[in-house]
């Protein structure tokens, strides 16, 4: 897939960093506000989507590649996991909100509520590092028409 | 009546979109209607006062948007065509009419909007999560609380379907995709 005309890339360039800051805003401050790991993981993906629209999948893959995301998303996945297993361990139940038990942070703050702004960012990185790999494979696709008339779906060729 | 008049307007403009993502003929249109849907949902629980699932929906909305147009949009899609079951829709119509009749009368048992029954049971756990949420778990934010403490289970079996289903995309689509990316290195 190449890229797209040299307006779309310079607005590009410009607006990625503000979307990829705005989906570690919602994350991290899932806690307080509106948000959580799911909206703020769909929105760092949104920000490597637009990357891979609009300069294309190979510079997009240099910047994550596609093995870095599949490394992403395992370690977000079992990061939720250590975090249930800690609770297990020392709050005697799986998913126990052992740091808040612990060590009650001031409310309304950032450090606070123990273990939930760490499992945000958990989800967060799963999401985002799976939508985004799913894009990758689907951005290579193609559903073109096969010389018998049926649909099929084709590997989009790089010299287009 | 302020908010139900709202909605309503929503509702129908949200029913409008189906149709018309349904039935009409030209692929993009279709995906284009889903997004006005899409849209319109995400501010339907904006009047609902249920930001997150706002943040949510017009997030997902976009990306679901992006991979639509990118996966089925080709050069060289034939547009849907077919013919009318005249049967079929007449029985679609009774099916969703009885639907609409029963969904009426079950609606007007249930309380007013705005006032859940659950409020009125003083045992309920949603009451206790209300209560007793930002002292236990230290989150401002009921819904991460109940999401990530008091129902985390939900969350880990979320995880685990999003996880399957990059498997499952991964292990259906890769083959001549992969190769080459292994060509490369």
């Amino acid at each position: 897939m190449k890229g797209m005309t040299v307006i779309v890339k310079t607005v590009t360039r410009w607006v990625k960093v503000f979307i990829f800051l705005y989906g570690i805003y919602i994350i991290i401050t899932g806690h307080l506000a509106p948000g959580g790991g799911f909206a703020g993981g769909v929105i760092i993906a949104c920000s490597y989507i637009l990357l891979t629209l609009a300069y294309g999948k190979d510079f997009a893959l240099r910047r994550l590649g596609s093995r870095a995301a599949h490394h992403l998303d395992s370690s977000g996945a079992l990061l939720f996991l250590v975090v249930a297993l800690f609770g297990l361990g020392s709050g005697g139940l799986f998913f126990a909100n052992f740091l808040q038990n612990r060590y009650p942070g001031a409310e309304f703050s950032l450090l606070s509520s123990g273990t939930i702004p760490i499992s945000n960012i958990a989800i967060g990185l799963k999401v985002a590092a799976s939508l985004f790999l799913i894009f990758v494979i689907l951005a290579v696709l193609r559903i073109v028409l096969a010389e018998d008339g049926s649909q099929k779906m084709i590997q989009e060729e790089e010299e287009e | 009546m302020g908010i139900e008049l709202y909605l309503l307007i929503l509702l129908v403009f949200l029913i409008v979109g189906a149709i018309v993502a349904v039935e009409t003929k030209n692929l993009l249109s279709s995906v284009i209607a889903l997004g006005a849907i899409g849209f319109g949902l995400s501010i339907a629980f904006l009047f609902l006062r249920a930001p997150d699932l706002a943040i949510v929906q017009i997030a997902v909305e976009v990306v679901l948007l992006i991979f639509l147009i990118r996966a089925t949009i080709g050069r060289d899609v034939i547009p849907a065509k077919g013919h009318i079951h005249w049967a079929g829709l007449a029985i679609v119509c009774l099916l969703t009419a009885g639907f609409f009749s029963f969904g009426y009368f079950a609606f007007r048992s249930l309380n007013e909007f705005g006032s859940p029954i659950i409020a009125a049971v003083d045992a309920a756990p949603s009451n206790k999560y209300l209560a007793d949420g930002l002292k236990q778990t230290g989150s401002a934010n009921i819904v991460t609380s109940v999401l990530l403490d008091y129902r985390a289970y939900d969350t880990l079996g979320e995880a685990t379907v999003l996880f399957a289903a990059v498997l499952g995309a991964l292990a259906v689509l890769r083959g001549r995709a992969w190769s080459k990316r292994g060509k490369d290195k």
